[in-house]
């Protein structure tokens, strides 16, 4: 069947299941929004920016597992997506980015609206193209599906040329068939590895998994339940991890890192066998490589040869897809007694685990982790989807927020991507429109791409947002009060009336200022029939605890200040921290 | 340290240069040299990468560049018998009393002298790296006007003829020979 380019993009997208495209029209596009009206099948997202675009593509990815799509026009409408394009290449986020291009003809004369789009996004892409031709269309977006969800999934960028768009080609999809004679997503460990595994597993004393995003993707949750139950393993996660176990259970403890708590980071300098299952030993989870897990042999099951002996010496790599590892290796794992080591653990923990800061008094004051404890304790019974951005909320929703399954927390963890939550939180919403979706997300990064909520508006869906309001660059401030003499450089933040904001989009807009407040302004929101922003005004200068300082020993941690009088919260900073030695 | 010798077949497309060398800047890799040309087979390059790392830095060099679409096949050859070969061009200053001399130290390398006027001359000489930086040491004192070498191409001995289809596991980790360099990586922020 002959068809123009353009609209063998749309069939392509069509075979592959794609429902809904998030995008933003231009000169070097047109070709292919014109034929957009030929499919009333495929939804197309108006976005406001193609950053935004590209967030909602990578949301509704971790939403769904399936693959996003985000759609822009060449030079800035191209370079704009970078963001998200990197976004999505750290967190392994599946994502087609389509982007039209000048004309064939005019490539390298600095036509207008040209940029060199492939070149642009090499480093940050998993494999990107150039079509030219009508003819190339088909294939090439076959294999950009093919590479995004394949192996460890990734942005694949395809830039097509005006022409290309115009001209016409036959179109089969059967005779399209991707032709990657050097990709190999299907790696496959050696059987000696297997053995070696299973021995270190079944004599180890002091076994802990450490569960990051690649349970999700490779949907083992069931798989490293059973082995962490049968073999009497406990489990830490990354930030990314979070939901991979759920959060009420037992061996789950909670996450590790920067921001773990105490006890998860030295249960792992304890142990004497760190289980890695899809995570990748990044230095916001490690600290001082030096001293970390000194005890421990290490085990990494990870999907990407290229993850292994990066940041860590393992001593042994179980390479593949995870799934197929645990199927291959639970039989193998034996039924071992470790009530020692997992009481050992729980007396790390001591006060702290009883630590519940909501049966504690309540101040009157504004606390973002009584905000977030509070919406999880209101919201919990339907498991909602939260999208959060990057700082301080991001943290204590990782912290007082508890996610009992997978995809039910969106966040961006490797790049640290401001301004990421509103716009991967219409993604999710197109992926899992049944769900209650809350955003998180700070005064600051909320600014960088509220423009998003005009998208709202126009497509008429429902998002909860609480905006953790501290007038502050929070995770800045406290680096600064930390390690820079409290000298507050350039993290004063002004923001618009968020209320009067709402308004002005057509939204309800709700102001929260006092703890009494949070629960009737919480089912407000979620009774209400469209999207609602909440201004939490919190706290201006609270702090996440404890930290580990960038570059420390993991268990050299900042603790939370001892409470002034025991009405207080312990994470309510009010008394003096003190530096680790 | 020491050198390490890999051979990647790529596909024979455009931007495939572009893409390793990236690769290279991106990831902080330092290499000695790369060369890049047409293989027997139609669509298929051979690059010939040398770098001065250890066995576990060769190893996530050779991971990495796996991880290129376009990347067929990545051979640590090291180890491997094999022919090494770099060829330089050398243009000599001479005069009519030193000439002769030059001509005899090129002789005794095995030089081809392939160009000669009154005050230069030019050699091409091919060989093992440290051969041709020998040459290069030789003729120092008499003037070296001007140079260029190719970077090595090798290949490995015996009829035994690589295929450039990939392994299928390419998943070999290296394990031992645990050094602490990737320790000492200064932290970020």
């Amino acid at each position: 069947m002959k068809l123009t380019g353009a609209e063998i993009v749309w069939e392509v997208l069509r075979r592959e299941g794609v429902k809904t495209v998030f995008g933003y029209p231009g000169g070097a596009i047109l070709p292919t929004y014109d034929a957009m009206t030929k499919y009333p099948d495929i939804h197309h997202v108006l976005v406001r920016h193609e950053q935004g675009g590209t967030h909602m593509a990578d949301g509704f990815a971790r939403a769904s597992g399936e693959v996003g799509v985000a759609i822009a026009t060449s030079g800035p409408g191209a370079t704009n997506m970078v963001t998200g394009i990197a976004t999505a290449m750290m967190d392994s986020s599946p994502m087609v980015c389509i982007t039209g291009q000048v004309g064939s003809k005019a490539i390298g004369t600095d036509a207008f609206q040209e940029t060199d789009v492939t070149g642009v996004t090499l480093p940050v892409t998993k494999h990107n193209y150039l079509v030219t031709r009508a003819d190339e269309i088909a294939r090439t977006l076959r294999e950009a599906f093919y590479i995004a969800r394949s192996g460890r999934p990734g942005p694949v960028l395809v830039d097509i040329t005006k022409d290309a768009q115009q001209s016409t080609a036959e179109y089969d999809w059967d005779a399209a068939t991707p032709s990657l004679p050097g990709y190999r997503p299907d790696l496959h460990a050696l059987p000696d590895e297997f053995e070696r595994a299973l021995d270190l597993i079944n004599s180890a004393k002091r076994p802990l998994i450490l569960a990051g995003q690649g349970i999700i993707r490779s949907n083992s949750s069931n798989l490293v339940l059973q082995i962490a139950e049968k073999a009497q393993i406990p489990v830490a996660m990354t930030l990314l991890g979070i939901g991979a176990i759920p959060a009420g259970h037992p061996l789950n403890l909670g996450m590790m890192g920067m921001h773990g708590e105490a006890w998860v980071n030295q249960a792992i300098q304890r142990a004497d066998l760190l289980l890695a299952f899809g995570m990748r030993f990044d230095d916001r989870v490690t600290g001082n490589l030096k001293t970390y897990a000194q005890n421990a042999k290490k085990i990494h099951c990870e999907i990407d040869p290229s993850e292994v002996n990066k940041n860590v010496r393992v001593d042994v790599a179980l390479i593949g897809d995870l799934n197929a590892t645990l199927e291959e290796i639970g039989p193998g794992i034996k039924a071992v007694d470790r009530s020692e080591w997992v009481n050992a653990i729980n007396e790390l923990k001591g006060d702290a685990a009883v630590r519940d800061i909501q049966s504690l008094p309540d101040s009157g004051n504004l606390y973002a982790a009584h905000v977030i404890n509070d919406i999880w304790r209101i919201t919990k019974d339907v498991d909602p989807i939260v999208v959060t951005d990057v700082g301080q909320h991001q943290m204590w929703e990782a912290q007082y927020f508890r996610h009992e399954r997978p995809r039910t927390l969106i966040t961006s963890g490797g790049l640290g991507t401001m301004g990421f939550a509103l716009p991967a939180a219409i993604g999710a919403k197109f992926a899992r429109p049944e769900r209650e979706i809350w955003v998180v997300a700070g005064d600051g990064g909320f600014q960088m791409t509220l423009a998003e909520l005009a998208t709202i508006v126009q497509e008429k869906i429902k998002v909860n947002i609480a905006i953790i309001n501290n007038s502050y660059l929070g995770m800045v401030r406290q680096w600064q009060e930390f390690f820079y003499d409290k000298r507050y450089a350039a993290t004063p933040m002004v923001s618009p009336d968020f209320v009067k904001l709402a308004d002005a989009y057509g939204l309800l807009g709700l102001r929260v200022t006092e703890r009494g407040q949070v629960a009737d302004a919480v089912n407000r929101a979620r009774a209400h029939d469209g999207t609602v922003v909440i201004d939490f005004r919190v706290q201006k200068e609270d702090a996440v605890f404890p930290m580990v300082p960038a570059g420390a020993d993991l268990d050299n941690m900042i603790r939370r200040p001892k409470p002034v009088a025991p009405a207080l919260p312990e994470s309510e900073g009010d008394g003096e921290w003190e530096m680790p030695k | 340290m020491a050198k390490h010798i890999l051979v990647a077949y790529v596909e024979d497309k455009p931007g495939v240069l572009n893409r390793v060398a990236s690769l290279f800047r991106r990831r902080a890799f330092n290499i000695d040299s790369l060369t890049v040309g047409r293989t027997e087979k139609v669509g298929v390059s051979r690059m010939t990468i040398v770098m001065d790392t250890d066995d576990v830095g060769a190893r996530r060099v050779e991971s990495n560049l796996y991880k290129l679409v376009n990347v067929l096949r990545v051979d640590d050859i090291t180890e491997i018998p094999a022919v090494v070969r770099d060829l330089a061009l050398i243009k000599v200053a001479v005069n009519s009393g030193n000439r002769t001399e030059v001509l005899q130290l090129a002789d005794v390398f095995r030089a081809r002298v392939v160009d000669v006027d009154d005050r230069s001359l030019i050699m091409e000489i091919t060989g093992a790296e440290d051969k041709i930086t020998k040459v290069c040491d030789v003729l120092r004192p008499f003037g070296i006007l001007s140079m260029v070498r190719t970077g090595v191409v090798a290949m490995r001995r015996g009829s035994d003829v690589t295929s450039e289809e990939p392994p299928l596991v390419p998943a070999r980790i290296v394990t031992s020979a645990v050094d602490q360099s990737a320790s000492d990586a200064v932290m970020s922020v």
